[in-house]
């Protein structure tokens, strides 16, 4: 039997990028394929290619045994492929009967829905294929792991049977994510193929039969997951060795630098969102923020950074009082913030990268005198930062959004590192990058902690708080649940606390654990 | 994808004129297309057809050939008028033949103020529709500093009455401004609802027995400026070519500066191309809007002290023709920035001057070079099409113009 899928030496050139270079790849009946490579290898270019949103420049596409043309994702879809982008694509207020009609409409009388006919066929492949969802649901009252459902659910009722997951792992919480895997294991056993894209190493192994690995456009290499390892997967993916665990050397804390008191904060809706929390940092040391996405991160961090207003409360950077203090103040109060959505709040992408270097110093000398801009000092200190935060970009003059989203975070990381700060809030700093600036960031922001500066870390991701901090905090409903120290606790630990078990209940990982508990 | 590869190599002329390849083929499309419409519309070439249907394409070339040229001839001149006129050394006779090209730029004149105002508040992000408005209460004004205060010396009472026209508009933009600053009310209803007002105003000041009324007369007009007032011309009349077109280019010049230049337009743009990272980097939302929109309301301002000063030297009921409203298309079609936003006025104002002479000469309705002027602005608004029809490159992303912000917040 020939391969479902097969790619042949396909193609893809944008002005001055090589994005695909002759990429061959087989996707077997039944199997499931882990496309890994990081931001900008070009694996979803390769899948754009396949679904019919970018024509290929050369190359072909077999489907069982016969070259195809895909110009279309009618086309992709009539040939039995199906794609679930990173962001999903769907309407938020209709049901998800509606959003899986939506284009296919199964009608009544010929003009009418026929939403009944199109629920009980949901239904059949939820059950089928263990995809648990309410047909009559509104999307915009799920949660993400549900929606991703909802768009798998779309493909199969298209009668796909090559599903494409681009990134699936990205926005879902580690349950989730194991219910995702789950549902692959399923739809694989059914006879569905997969091209399963990711840069995070062990879900490949956890899940894929089989990996290829992208890197430049270039397929550099497969690889089996019964026996290979991530530091060997990332090797490929980045192309030189890389340092899966920051090393860090012992903290050696000095004096409190944010000092929060009985902090309460309201979330857009005016619910608490922040419900009296209490914390310290101190210079030298990094105090990790652990929890699952919602539970009071954000706003916690808004009102730190002066983006949000405090209800009640008291914070304290150096001493100084910054409650409901504006964002300015708190900038120059020493205090730099790698936000948690870098391009909402991060950056302008339409300026150039120099431009977003000095967001917020463009009013200080030298970059300023009076109210006049000195363009030639902004470049300078561009360059240089772009040289010593290693930013790969054509130019200073580049827009930000041009750069890959990793290079988007490290210019945001060299314009909030390289001002005199005594205070560091980073808020999701590697969500969504690849190995290589994964590991830089993460450099970077100990090398920060060693010169003596405070650092609050934010992250849904465990793997990263347990990587650099020194004690964690776990935040659950809006309040702090319990601070430890990092040396002491293990992710299983962290993951009952982080889903709400209280930490009386919960055994202590080690002998002798202290758990400071703070209510 | 984030290889650094070298750019393709281009003559950097061929980098500067690249942004106006797509405007100056959708003019060049809306003249093909307005030319389709003076052929349907010209009653030669009916006649023809119905006469000699072999003689009709020389009617239609004939028909077209009359009206461009006609149009071409009112806005700039007559080269071969102009030439004689150089040739013969006569004062008057040059200064006839130079007078379409002239008063074109008299036209343009406002424009410039008009599109520059819409334009800064695009690049805050804000879509001032009040335009309009704001130059009537700037023309008020300044035709009241104008008349009212008399004796000053020219070099005072000249940028006195601009002035009041410039603190008249940003006047009247501060309302929905801070409206729109401090509870979230949008700038278009907002902006719109001014507009009535001051049109309604306007009428109650110039009507019969109004404040502003010229004394002795019924007609809704206000009193001549004092001369001192007076913009000055440069050459005797008819010719109206005035100082003000000197200073438009002035203040084209100045809010470029302003924009692109100084820690303030920094602030404006950003809060124009992400509010959210403006807040993030510590610029106040509220204080910008407010600059944003008190300076593009000084702009639309300086645009009714300026046809006051320069051309009417007084103010009459419904004196301005929309410049503020064709100002928001100028605008689009200068892609907010001053440069081209000067352009734009400068086509805005060729175009309607040469409207005047092709009606008069070749007879075609005044509507037709409305109908031209929408298509550019259509061609230009839907880069797609001029795109596809003549095979251009896709522009690389730039610095985007904002139209306007969702509602509220």
């Amino acid at each position: 039997m020939p391969p479902i899928l097969e790619l042949r030496g396909i193609t893809k050139r944008f002005p001055g990028v090589l994005a695909n270079d002759h990429i061959d790849l087989t996707l077997n009946q039944g199997e499931i394929l882990a496309l890994l490579g990081e931001n900008g290898a070009g694996k979803s270019t390769l899948m754009n290619v396949l679904y019919g949103l970018y024509p290929p420049d050369e190359g072909e596409i077999i489907v069982r045994g016969r070259p195809i043309k895909v110009h279309s994702p009618n086309d992709a879809i009539a040939a039995g492929i199906g794609m679930v982008h990173q962001h999903f694509m769907l309407v938020p207020v209709l049901t998800v009967t509606e959003n899986v009609m939506l284009g296919v409409e199964t009608l009544r009388g010929g003009v009418f829905l026929d939403r009944q006919k199109a629920a009980a066929r949901i239904r059949q492949i939820s059950e089928q294929f263990g995809l648990p969802v309410d047909p009559d649901a509104y999307i915009k009252d799920l949660p993400v792991g549900v929606q991703q459902r909802v768009e798998i659910i779309k493909l199969l009722y298209r009668n796909a049977d090559i599903l494409i997951l681009d990134e699936p792992t990205a926005v879902l919480t580690p349950q989730e994510v194991d219910d995702l895997f789950k549902v692959i294991r399923s739809l694989v056993a059914q006879g569905k193929s997969l091209i399963f894209i990711t840069h995070k190493l062990r879900e490949v192994l956890a899940v894929a039969d089989r990996i290829e690995v992208l890197r430049l456009g270039k397929v550099v290499g497969q690889a089996d997951p019964k026996t290979a390892t991530q530091a060997e997967l990332a090797s490929m993916m980045v192309g030189r060795a890389v340092e899966l665990i920051a090393h860090k050397t012992p903290a050696r804390p000095g004096e409190p630098v944010l000092q929060v008191q009985d902090l309460r904060v309201l979330d857009d809706r005016e619910n608490v969102a922040v419900d009296g929390v209490s914390l310290e940092v101190r210079a030298g040391e990094v105090l990790g923020v652990a929890g699952v996405q919602g539970n009071g991160q954000t706003e916690l961090v808004e009102a730190l950074t002066g983006l949000r207003p405090a209800l009640a409360g008291r914070i304290r950077v150096a001493g100084r009082d910054v409650t409901r203090a504006n964002p300015r103040r708190i900038t120059e109060s020493g205090v730099a913030h790698v936000p948690e959505d870098r391009q909402r709040d991060g950056l302008v992408l339409t300026y150039p990268v120099a431009d977003n270097m000095v967001l917020n110093t463009y009013y200080l000398p030298p970059f300023a005198q009076g109210v006049i801009i000195q363009q030639a000092a902004v470049d300078q200190a561009a360059a240089e930062r772009v040289k010593q935060f290693d930013v790969r970009t054509p130019g200073i003059g580049v827009n930000a959004g041009t750069l890959s989203g990793g290079n988007q975070q490290k210019v945001i990381v060299a314009r909030e590192l390289s001002r005199p700060i005594k205070l560091l809030i980073a808020s999701q700093p590697t969500r969504g990058l690849d190995v290589g600036s994964i590991e830089y960031i993460h450099g970077r922001i100990l090398a920060k902690r060693d010169e003596g500066c405070a650092v609050l870390l934010v992250s849904t991701e465990l793997d990263e708080i347990m990587a650099l901090s020194d004690r964690i905090a776990v935040m659950y409903r809006g309040k702090i649940v319990a601070v430890v120290e990092a040396a002491r606790v293990n992710k299983g630990y962290l993951g009952l606390l982080m889903a709400g078990v209280h930490p009386d209940q919960v055994a202590a990982p080690e002998q002798g654990e202290e758990v400071e508990a703070v209510f | 994808m984030t290889q650094a590869t070298a750019p393709v190599k281009t003559a950097r002329w061929q980098q500067a004129l690249q942004p106006l390849a797509a405007p100056a083929l959708a003019i060049f499309t809306a003249l093909v297309a307005g030319s389709v419409l003076i052929v349907i519309t010209d009653e030669g070439v009916l006649e023809a057809f119905r006469t000699a249907p072999a003689t009709a394409p020389g009617a239609m070339w004939r028909a077209i050939t009359t009206a461009y040229g006609s149009m071409f001839e009112g806005s700039l001149g007559n080269p071969a008028r102009i030439i004689a006129a150089l040739q013969s050394g006569d004062p008057k006779a040059i200064a006839e033949a130079f007078f379409p090209i002239t008063d074109s730029l008299v036209t343009a004149t406002p424009y410039i103020f008009a599109g520059l105002a819409v334009a800064v508040g695009f690049r805050a992000g804000l879509f001032n529709i009040g335009v309009e408005g704001q130059l009537f209460i700037g023309a008020i004004c300044s035709v009241w500093v104008g008349f009212a205060v008399k004796g000053l010396p020219a070099i005072l009472h000249i940028p006195l009455a601009m002035l009041a026209g410039a603190l008249g508009g940003a006047l009247w933009a501060f309302i929905p401004a801070i409206l729109k600053a401090k509870t979230g009310a949008h700038e278009v209803i907002n902006t719109i609802m001014m507009n009535y007002i001051a049109f309604r105003l306007s009428e109650w000041l110039l009507g019969d027995k109004g404040p502003l009324q010229r004394p002795g007369t019924a007609n809704p007009v206000s009193p001549f400026i004092e001369p001192s007032a007076e913009l000055p011309r440069f050459f005797p009349d008819p010719i109206r070519f005035h100082l003000g077109f000197f200073i438009a280019l002035g203040v084209a010049f100045l809010v470029w500066w302003f924009l692109f230049k100084t820690t303030w337009g920094f602030e404006v743009r950003t809060v124009g191309q992400n509010p959210n990272a403006a807040k993030y980097a510590g610029m106040s939302i509220t204080r910008n809007i407010v600059i944003a929109m008190c300076l593009s309301g000084a702009l639309a301002g300086l645009a009714g002290a300026n046809e006051v000063q320069g051309v009417n030297h007084n103010l009459a009921y419904a004196f301005s023709s929309g410049y503020g409203f064709d100002s928001i298309a100028l605008a689009l079609l200068g892609k907010s920035h001053p440069a081209g936003v000067v352009g734009a006025a400068l086509l805005f104002g060729t175009l309607r001057s040469g409207a005047t002479r092709m009606q008069n000469i070749a007879r075609i309705p005044v509507d037709i070079i409305d109908i031209i002027l929408a298509l550019v602005i259509a061609f230009i608004a839907a880069p797609a099409i001029i795109r596809f029809l003549y095979r251009l490159k896709t522009a690389g992303p730039g610095e985007g113009t904002v139209f306007t912000r969702g509602w509220g917040k």
